[in-house]
């Protein structure tokens, strides 16, 4: 299945937000997210990884190049519907997405703007209310949830569209750590569902779990691969400002000392494992 | 203190009160008022006094919320017994003359009924965001007003927009809080000085506060966009208001004891 007819793609997209300024926010980027991936997207800030992800449901259109969504072209003012209903995007705070006072009549905002009947709006927020695991808590007003609540309100905000990709862009930066675990947990149930997502992010734990991480610098994608194969270059994500996830960071400190472990332990479970073998 | 504010507030339940359409409610609570104003005297004002302790009860509302209610106009109906109290001039020897004082019974009867008219008010529109939820209240001014978007008034404009700003009540004031303590921290003097300094040290609490609500409305404008919000054109909504035989019946009743209170003008002198 890989490589026919992928979710998203980009084709050597060039984006300045002032056309005054040589300088441009995204410079030249060229790539593709398939059907089902779960994709992260590193990169220190203002390196252009907001501006990429904003391209992708028709937010901003890029200056040069095209980005095309399941082959529609994001340009096309025809297609702004749909191309926004397949690819969702959630930011970074909950507290500016949620537009209701009511968690339901938040998670029906997108199908009612998509014109679905009554009833089908009801059974696709509870769908997505169970989906993100806020079902509960349907008629608590937002503002009295916490964080991750709230984020996975905003979510199930999204999920309601019934989208192909989800487009987290930092979603969970502003999340405590058990906020955070919350959301995450309800991104693995999402990717289990059949939903793309690319997550953008700061942490490198979450980026662990892909399945294709890309580290962008100064408006380009600069590395590419799986979690095992970014994370064992150390010194050069240093060099983007960029750090390992923990255990990789143990594995590299370990190393120094004479003791190897292999270069894929990147998450803690691994590198437990690889401990526990060394120790036996 | 700002925590008070009971603007919006909303308690969920399952009355008759809770279930009834808002637009009857929006309706009769207009029609509440318009009766206070029309039978100003005592029978009247008993009248309708009971008759929202009557719907306070059936939607189990406790009597506590009134009161909290009240409280913020507390001062504003003071103030208005006191003028009425001393410039509300009768016939015959006043009551109480003192200096140049005087106190007439009229006055007196005309702070009472005032006071208790103001009341009744302020309870009678509370109970109607007591039972009905801030958004279902927005759809029913939604509903009355669409006869208005044949003259091209922007009825689900408004509706948004009031949807929005009670949305962000909450979250506004949170943020104000959090502003007037990170100003305290740094040393601003919030709750001494004279009056012209206390203005003053406001303006470093609300120009912050003004420009994060700038950018929450910029982020929260581009998340709608990113959820296919295109105005009101073509829109469905997950709650339909439907007028039940239940809201008939309602209907029915608020109307005859409304117009008892009216009625009441007839035989009882009130206030002009």
């Amino acid at each position: 299945m890989p490589n026919e007819n992928p979710m998203l793609r980009v084709q050597d997209v060039k984006f300045r937000y002032d056309p005054e300024q040589p300088r441009y926010a995204v410079d030249g980027v060229s790539m593709e997210i398939r059907r089902g991936e779960f994709v992260a997207v590193l990169g220190a800030n203002g390196c252009g990884k907001s501006t990429l992800a904003k391209h992708f449901n028709a937010i901003l259109l890029p200056e040069t190049g095209t980005v095309l969504v399941e082959d529609m072209d994001t340009r096309s003012e025809e297609h702004l519907y749909d191309v926004r209903q397949k690819v969702g995007m959630v930011f970074q705070n909950p507290d500016n997405q949620i537009v209701a006072t009511i968690v339901e009549e938040d998670v029906a905002f997108a199908p009612e703007n998509l014109g679905v009947p009554p009833a089908e709006i009801r059974t696709r927020i509870d769908e997505a209310m169970k989906l993100a695991g806020i079902y509960e808590k349907r008629e608590a007003a937002p503002y009295k949830l916490s964080g991750g609540q709230k984020q996975r309100v905003a979510i199930a905000g999204v999920i309601a569209m019934r989208p192909d990709c989800l487009v987290l862009d930092e979603a969970t930066a502003m999340l405590d750590p058990h906020g955070r675990a919350q959301v995450m947990r309800t991104i693995r149930q999402l990717r289990e569902a059949g939903i793309t997502i690319v997550s953008i992010t700061h942490y490198m734990e979450e980026a662990a779990q892909a399945d294709r991480v890309l580290v962008m610098s100064r408006g380009r994608i600069v590395m590419e691969g799986t979690p095992e194969q970014v994370f064992s270059q150390t010194q050069r994500l240093h060099s983007y400002h960029l750090d390992v996830p923990q255990a990789a960071e143990l594995r590299d400190e370990l190393s120094k000392v004479g003791i190897e472990l292999p270069k894929e332990v990147i998450t803690p479970e691994a590198c437990a494992e690889e401990l526990y073998k060394l120790l036996k | 203190m700002l925590k008070d504010i009971t603007i919006g507030q909303h308690f969920p339940g399952n009355s008759v009160l809770h279930r009834c359409d808002p637009r009857l409610k929006l309706v009769a609570t207009i029609a509440y008022i318009v009766a206070l104003f029309v039978a100003p005297n005592p029978l009247g004002l008993a009248l309708s006094i009971a008759l929202l302790a009557a719907l306070y009860r059936v939607a189990k509302i406790p009597g506590k919320m009134i009161l909290k209610s009240l409280k913020p106009i507390v001062p504003i109906i003071l103030f208005t017994s006191v003028l009425n109290l001393f410039f509300v001039t009768g016939q015959g020897e006043p009551l109480v003359h003192f200096w140049i004082v005087n106190i007439y019974a009229e006055g007196i009867k005309y702070a009472i009924l005032l006071s208790v008219r103001v009341c009744a008010l302020i309870a009678g529109t509370s109970l109607l965001t007591y039972t009905t939820s801030p958004i279902v209240l927005t759809d029913a001014i939604e509903s009355l007003l669409r006869p208005l978007a044949k003259v091209h008034f922007p009825v689900h404009e408004l509706a948004m927009m009031m949807t929005i700003a009670l949305r962000f009540i909450p979250t506004l004031i949170e943020e104000t809080e959090k502003i007037m303590n990170a100003q305290k921290a740094r040393g601003a003097m919030l709750d001494t000085g004279t009056f012209s300094q206390r203005i003053k040290a406001l303006v470093p609490i609300l120009i912050p506060l003004f420009i994060s609500a700038f950018r929450r409305a910029d982020e929260l404008a581009m998340a709608m966009e990113c959820r296919c919000y295109h105005g009101g054109e073509g829109r469905t909504r997950l709650k339909q208001l439907k007028f039940t035989a239940e809201d008939t019946r309602c209907a029915v009743i608020i109307t005859v004891l409304l117009a008892c209170i009216c009625l009441t003008r007839l035989f009882v002198p009130g206030l002009a």
